[in-house]
């Protein structure tokens, strides 16, 4: 590990201004920073404290019904948040879906956002990385790719988003509050991540000193008692997806009068299904609408490698999530969380 | 740099000189205090190995900044038994066979004391699984380490509610 600076600031303004130099980085918890810093993927000059500032660990309701999350509210406080588990069954489910129970006491949620992907060639500083080191070229291409990306990819970059909190954000339309250097302003979390394109460097359309001070989601009550995530993995617990969806269903006399889906473990963001979405709106729940919303759901996805199969493993967990959310969220989140081997 | 921190371990108050900020949690407890139990595993954040409890949560100490965690209260291994009494949870371990070469045992443990408290997994064999996969076992002791989970889990809950590593973690 380089060595660094370390400050910590008392207030957002502090910290903004700590972290606008060049070389700097916040660190919140670390669960993923302190790694990349022991691997030498990342090196920052200063780390600019932020977990103890005050007021931003908070989940709230707001008066229209949804709920703001604070941006160093630990991941496993939200999921077993009762009022926050009952109104996003779906997000819970994927928080608890993620890494051990000791990493997500630490995780933050801002922090959950800009996790950095786990593709084995960024992480390791022999390989070739266009990501690490930009124009250093792709190892991944022609390299162990099972896993790799399906949709969004680029020739510079086959990599994928590793979150699974937020596939079900960007399913439910959360928008991501920033503090920078030009004040505060807000996006949707499906604006938050950027494609690779040709500049797979950068993950996000943050700028140096933006600080995710919050996360908040609209009122979903409509979809709360039929919403799922559903997350295939290598082993059923304490791995990152190979394919995952969100899927939330508004029922209304048999019909769906709303859908909301969307993918993890596809590509460079999480994957909002807005066709597939649109296709389901006014028909009744079955195996066919289901599978034609998976269709169009991957209407433009292509291998990046040895990958080919992830295109229909997507199309059935789209098929599955939504079968599951249409049977209702269960009333007790089951013991193997998103997991198809669960009850 | 020189940055005086402020940590309790085991209910002993340290104040102690980071002489660098990339002093980990897990280093700080094994070079500086001598606390050897905490092991150094993956020090990736993978294996669990290192597992303590930081203000009553259980986490992985090797990637924690120490510098970051002034103020701290720390539980680790060494501070969980009462004297010569074993914490239930310990003697659970025995009294199963949840281990075998033993390494990864004091993070099984911690792990274990943190999912009792966190009151989520129960007697359920399938949510004790699921809770303690942040802990690997290399020596395949897991069928011991669920079964002593959940004996661990009744003896404390006759004992009343939530005493797992209670008396050292103020």
């Amino acid at each position: 590990m380089n060595s660094f600076d370390y400050v910590r600031p008392a207030s957002i303004p502090e910290a903004i201004a700590a972290a606008s130099v060049p070389g700097a980085a916040y660190l919140a918890a670390g669960t993923n920073l302190v790694d990349l810093m022991k691997g030498g993927i990342a090196r920052p000059t200063r780390l600019v404290d932020v977990a103890r500032i005050p007021g931003l660990s908070a989940i709230e309701p707001l008066p229209d019904g949804g709920m703001r999350i604070g941006a160093f509210v630990r991941n496993a406080d939200l999921a077993y948040d009762p009022a926050f588990a009952g109104a996003y069954p779906a997000v819970a489910e994927a928080l608890l879906s993620g890494a051990s129970a000791q990493l997500r006491n630490a995780a933050t949620a801002g922090g959950n956002l800009l996790q950095r992907t786990r593709c084995a060639y960024f992480y390791d500083t022999a390989s070739a990385c266009n990501k690490r080191t930009r124009g250093t070229g792709c190892d991944a291409r022609g390299g162990e790719n099972r896993l790799h990306a399906i949709l969004g990819w680029s020739e510079d970059c086959i990599a994928t988003n590793p979150s699974d909190f937020c596939v079900p954000l960007a399913a439910f339309d959360a928008v991501v509050e920033i503090e920078g250097v030009g004040g505060r302003r807000e996006i949707p979390l499906t604006e938050l991540h950027r494609l690779p394109g040709d500049t797979p460097e950068r993950d996000t359309v943050l700028e140096a000193g933006d600080l995710i001070v919050g996360i908040r989601l609209p009122d979903a009550s409509a979809f709360a008692r039929h919403a799922r995530y559903l997350k295939v993995r290598e082993r059923t617990s304490y791995a990152f997806a190979v394919v995952s969806a969100a899927a939330g269903l508004e029922l209304r006399d048999g019909r769906i009068a709303a859908a909301r889906i969307a993918l993890g473990g596809v590509a460079l963001k999480p994957w909002r299904a807005r066709e597939a979405e649109a296709l389901l709106a006014g028909v009744e729940p079955d195996a066919d609408a289901f599978r034609r919303a998976a269709d169009a759901a991957l209407e433009g996805a292509r291998p990046s490698g040895d990958n080919a199969f992830k295109i229909e493993l997507a199309r059935r967990i789209i098929v599955r999530a939504l079968t599951l959310a249409a049977a209702g969220t269960p009333e007790r989140l089951p013991a193997l969380p998103a997991s198809p081997f669960g009850a | 740099m020189n940055s005086p921190i402020s940590i309790t371990v085991n209910g002993t108050r340290h104040t102690i000189d980071l002489t660098d900020p990339r002093i980990t949690l897990l280093d700080l407890l094994r070079e500086r205090l001598d606390l050897t139990g905490s092991k150094k595993g993956c020090d990736r954040g993978q294996c669990g190995a290192c597992t303590i409890l930081v203000d009553g949560r259980r986490t992985n100490s090797c990637l924690a900044l120490a510098i970051s965690h002034d103020g701290a209260d720390i539980l680790t291994i060494e501070g969980v038994a009462h004297g010569d009494t074993l914490d239930p949870v310990q003697a659970a371990f025995i009294a199963h066979d949840g281990l075998q070469c033993g390494y990864c045992t004091p993070g099984q443990i911690m792990s274990a004391i943190g999912l009792i408290r966190e009151g989520h997994a129960g007697t359920d064999p399938e949510r004790v699984r699921e809770g303690m996969s942040g802990n690997l076992c290399r020596c395949g002791a897991y069928a011991g380490i669920t079964a002593a989970v959940i004996d661990a889990q009744r003896t404390l809950d006759q004992a009343g509610p939530g005493r797992a590593g209670q008396e050292h973690a103020a």
